[in-house]
């Protein structure tokens, strides 16, 4: 268990494991999150009640379930970062934390243009939507202060100080954006629920979940190896890469 | 200068226990803030300020002053404690005194609990105190103001916890303002929605027991948790300049 954890901590061991992970990572996301959005778009049946477009869903179900789950996983490298000073955590929540923002603004965006005919408005002040918004918030107070700290330890420990307060804070804004929602007008729409689907309809939805959860993998491993080739550029291993590379 | 170290900080083979070495921390920075008189007037006037900006640049019509007045007051308030948050550590970053309390042997959070606490004595408690004049200009009900009063009693010591948080991240960084604000204004969100819930659930006879309650909540949670986030995060800033 130990040498896992020293190894882990071991950016050469990440690299290449990484290296033989992403193409796995890759194609079985790519396929899956294929066959979800091909099935869901073009053959699951038709919402009764929303018609073609609540069809959607089966891009902004994925992005909203991946980016709360993304800063789930930087409060946890968070958390390693403090405790064991582990660099590879710190390098994977830079990483990340981009790629969160930009997973959130899509479920933001996706939102807003199924918004559009399902309540016939861009946008509303539903506690979803206000609590995503802050999510979003958040993650780019990480990427600004990730950026601000030029000292590459102490910007490590500052950010993820900054991303366990966050997480300590997103059950609290959650509810507390669904109570000031409750308190200032009834809930007037609610998105289908999920129980209620066929499984035409949840099936398809689930591979694409799991398709973008792959990629998302990929994603973060090919990011986490250009941080790596940024960060131990002066090390021997990293050069003897690059000029093999490179030749 | 030399004087408030020997008042404040004695040297840690004293012996001087917790308690009295908060109280010690407490008492400076009161003292150090009374020297600048007009750093303590300045997010006062601010406030005001901001509140004076919504009638002029929304609408003065009473109907919508007593809607929107507690939500203003609030905000505002909000905003003025996170102008003054960049004063909570920047002097004693500057002069060194803060590297002499971390070296402190008495616990750094608790040291930190009492800095955020004569943050708030300086900052919010004015607010507060200044709050009934502004809440009848926005022309707020008896009841609501006392209300209003009552939440930013509550709610402003948090916004001074959570706020040394951000101040102590942002510690000796270019550009600390803008920082400090993007990265706590998140976190300021739950004190507002319920800080100006509450009026309007007074404002509408409704009772208000439970959602003072729970700002009571968010208080206990920020005094027992905010101070050692703030302390860890300290540590990460003096060991980076």
């Amino acid at each position: 268990m130990w040498q896992i954890f020293h190894k882990l901590g071991s950016p050469k061991w990440f690299f290449g494991i990484a290296s033989k992970l992403m193409p796995w990572l890759l194609w079985v996301g790519l396929s899956l999150l294929a066959a979800g959005i091909v099935w869901g778009l073009g053959f699951a049946p038709k919402d009764y009640l929303q018609g073609n477009s609540y069809r959607i869903i089966f891009i902004h179900v994925p992005a909203a379930l991946l980016a709360q789950s993304v800063y789930m996983m930087m409060a946890v490298a968070g958390l390693v970062t403090l405790v064991w000073r582990m660099k590879l955590a710190d390098v994977f929540v830079r990483a990340v934390a981009p790629v969160g923002a930009i997973l959130t603004f899509l479920a933001l965006f996706t939102g807003a243009v199924w918004g559009k005919p399902t309540w016939g408005t861009w946008w509303i002040w539903d506690a979803r939507l206000t609590s995503m918004l802050i999510l979003l918030f958040l993650y780019f107070g990480v990427m600004a202060l990730g950026a601000a700290i030029s000292d590459e330890k102490s910007s490590a420990r500052a950010v993820a100080v900054l991303v366990l307060v966050g997480v300590v804070n997103i059950p609290i804004i959650k509810y507390s954006v669904e109570w000031w929602n409750t308190l200032h007008q009834p809930a007037t729409f609610k998105l289908t629920e999920k129980p209620s689907m066929p499984a035409e309809m949840w099936v398809p939805l689930l591979l694409s979940v799991l398709g973008l959860y792959l990629i998302f993998g990929w994603l973060a491993c090919l990011r986490m190896q250009t941080e790596i080739l940024v960060r131990e550029g002066r090390t021997r291993w990293v050069k003897e890469l690059v000029q093999a590379r490179g030749n | 200068m030399t004087t408030e170290f020997t008042v404040g900080l004695r040297a840690p083979e004293a012996s001087v226990g917790t308690a009295t070495a908060m109280k010690a921390v407490f008492v400076r920075d009161l003292k150090t803030a009374f020297r600048q008189p007009q750093d303590l007037l300045n997010p006062l006037l601010f406030f005001v300020m901001v509140v004076t900006l919504f009638p002029l640049g929304v609408s003065p019509e009473v109907s919508f002053l007593q809607q929107a007045g507690s939500g203003i007051l609030w905000v505002a308030a909000l905003l003025s404690v996170l102008l003054s948050l960049d004063h909570l550590y920047r002097h004693d970053f500057d002069d060194g005194t803060l590297e002499q309390l971390v070296l402190q042997p008495q616990p750094l959070f608790l040291l930190v609990l009492a800095k955020s606490l004569a943050h708030w004595v300086l900052t919010g408690l004015p607010l507060v105190l200044l709050a009934p004049v502004l809440g009848v200009m926005v022309h707020l009900e008896g009841n609501s103001v006392a209300v209003l009063c009552l939440t930013l009693l509550i709610g402003t010591p948090v916004l001074s916890l959570i706020g040394s948080i951000g101040a102590a991240l942002t510690l000796g960084l270019r550009s600390a303002g803008v920082l400090l604000s993007l990265l706590i204004i998140p976190l300021y969100i739950p004190v507002l929605i319920f800080g100006t819930g509450t009026v309007m659930a007074a404002s509408e006879g409704a009772s208000v027991e439970g959602q003072l309650a729970l700002m009571g909540a968010f208080l206990v949670l920020a005094l027992t948790l905010a101070p050692f986030a703030s302390a860890a995060a300290l540590r990460i800033s003096l060991s980076n300049s």
